[in-house]
């Protein structure tokens, strides 16, 4: 019982593969435009060990992970910051909301004026963009701290320093997690458009851009499929941290 | 505002005579309270005496937390003084339990830890810290697995982690605001007896705020009736039933008629509009 619906996520994927395979055996989609899922899988493993997808599937990563660690180590502080205090944070509320809701890609030009064309513009929009919605996360953990626990850290004598690293900040932890998972998603998002856009030679974005250009639509799928993994595996692997080491969250 | 004074001193289970000690342990004066619709407090003088365990009984909204909030310095008041033997609250070691336990204690914590929190803001050692807990431990007979963290633990073991928090720098003076109200009735029953082991423990002088008037009679030396707002002291009901009070205490006479003395005041006040 437990077995099988431990298999039931399987039960979409291997329906998704059954129809993909009808429509490519049927030729209802022209071939050139739909390769079969073998090809396309027989392409994606090909390339991740030893092709050049492998290599830009790296390139990606190391961009969206150094981006979003730029991101966490200005956003936490300020968002700690921020947060602390209520009135200092709704003086800037309107702003961190209205750049937020820029879309990220319209700073492309702008910070290409000031970095270049390279790894620092793609990089830094993706860091500019995952830092508020970080800071944004945080800055409510902080603000959201339960009263009561603050309140019993006072009257235990704790002084305003202690009150912000012993409860204050782990009080946040939940909160920043979920504005880490969201900043991460949105750093691949821009890195991804930046690699295909803003004059790459390397990354997952130029890598599917690129088999587009030059028609070849197995490469194409399998860079696709690789973007899809690194943004699903990204978001697990700060789940299972967050699970360590926020332990308490929800309970 | 006149009321009886103790007129003998605790005889704590320690063993030291403290009878010399019969002065008030906390004396108010003039306090003043303004919420923005009503006036809670209005030049409330009150003296709290030592070693006793008082609760805080009175019609809803009276002021019952707001006071012992005020007294722990919680609530900041409009006006008026709290002393502790003559000390402002700075120079004073108490506890705090708050109702709600869940959010009181800290989920980052095992609950050892939770407990020792207080001893490492005040820089105890940390194998000094262990050993104080432990000593608690021992001296209340607590069988909880502390190493657990808080949302492992039931309702109650919660509040005792809270308490024992409240204990480990031994305190002169312990508040309680409504701590087993968030409790099932067979937990509260087991708790307040955990609360009575305490206080005869300890003869920590115990302030309780309570909603429950057999609970507050059963578990105090006084019942501190308050009227409606602005809050005056209605009566200072004396109950003095040998501890460890039982079950059976709750079916005596002098229980019984302790309790219908507190609710035929407390009624009159409700009705007052």
């Amino acid at each position: 019982m437990m077995k099988s619906r431990a298999l039931l996520p399987l039960v979409g994927v291997a329906i998704l593969l059954g129809i993909w395979a009808i429509v490519n055996g049927l030729k209802l989609v022209d071939p050139v435009l739909l390769p079969s899922p073998l090809s396309t899988f027989h392409t994606l493993w090909q390339g991740m060990i030893g092709g050049k997808l492998g290599a830009d599937f790296l390139k990606t990563v190391a961009r969206t992970v150094s981006s979003t660690a730029i991101a966490a180590v200005i956003a936490i502080p300020l968002g700690i910051l921020l947060g602390s205090s209520e009135k200092v944070y709704r003086s800037v509320e309107f702003l961190i909301d209205f750049f937020r809701s820029t879309p990220a890609s319209a700073m492309f030009p702008l910070f290409l004026v000031l970095f270049g064309v390279g790894d620092r513009t793609k990089i830094s929009v993706a860091a500019f963009g995952a830092a508020l919605v970080i800071l944004f996360n945080v800055a409510y953990g902080v603000m959201n701290a339960r009263k009561t626990r603050l309140l019993a850290a006072k009257v235990m004598g704790a002084s305003r320093s202690r009150v912000l690293f012993d409860v204050m900040l782990k009080e946040s932890l939940p909160q920043t997690f979920v504005g880490l998972r969201n900043g991460v998603s949105l750093a691949l998002v821009i890195i991804v458009v930046a690699e295909m856009f803003i004059g790459s030679t390397d990354g997952l974005g130029q890598r599917v851009f690129e088999a587009q250009q030059l028609f070849d639509m197995p490469g194409m799928y399998a860079a696709i499929f690789a973007a899809g993994a690194l943004g699903y595996t990204l978001n697990l692997l700060f789940l299972v941290i967050e699970r360590r080491f926020v332990h308490w969250a929800g309970r | 505002m006149t009321r009886p004074a103790p007129r003998t001193a605790a005889k704590p289970a320690d063993g030291f005579d403290y009878s010399h000690r019969t002065a008030p342990h906390v004396t108010i004066r003039g306090l003043c309270k303004r919420y923005t619709d009503a006036t809670i407090y209005d030049h409330f003088d009150f003296d709290i005496p030592r070693g006793k365990l008082i609760s805080v009984f009175g019609p809803n909204g009276c002021g019952k937390s707001t006071l012992i909030n005020m007294i722990a310095g919680l609530v900041p008041p409009d006006a008026g003084e709290v002393l502790f033997d003559g000390r402002p609250l700075s120079r004073v070691k108490f506890g705090y339990v708050f109702q709600n336990y869940r959010e009181a204690l800290f989920p980052w914590l095992p609950a050892f830890d939770n407990i020792a929190y207080p001893l490492k803001l005040m820089g105890v050692s940390k194998p000094q810290r262990k050993a104080r807990v432990e000593r608690l431990i021992e001296r209340l007979g607590v069988k909880i697995d502390l190493a657990l963290y808080p949302y492992y633990l039931s309702g109650g073991q919660q509040q005792l982690v809270s308490i024992m928090r409240a204990l480990i720098v031994e305190p002169e003076m312990l508040f309680l605001d409504e701590p087993f109200s968030a409790l099932d009735y067979e937990m509260t029953l087991f708790m307040r007896d955990q609360l009575q082991r305490v206080f005869i423990e300890t003869s920590t002088t115990m302030v309780l705020v309570s909603h429950d008037l057999e609970e507050a009679v059963y578990l105090s030396d006084y019942v501190l009736l308050l009227s409606r707002h602005p809050a005056r002291v209605v009566e200072f009901v004396s109950y003095d039933a040998p501890r460890p009070r039982t079950d059976k205490t709750l079916s005596e006479p002098g229980f019984i008629a302790t309790k219908a003395h507190c609710l035929k005041l407390f009624q009159r006040e409700v009705k007052r509009a």
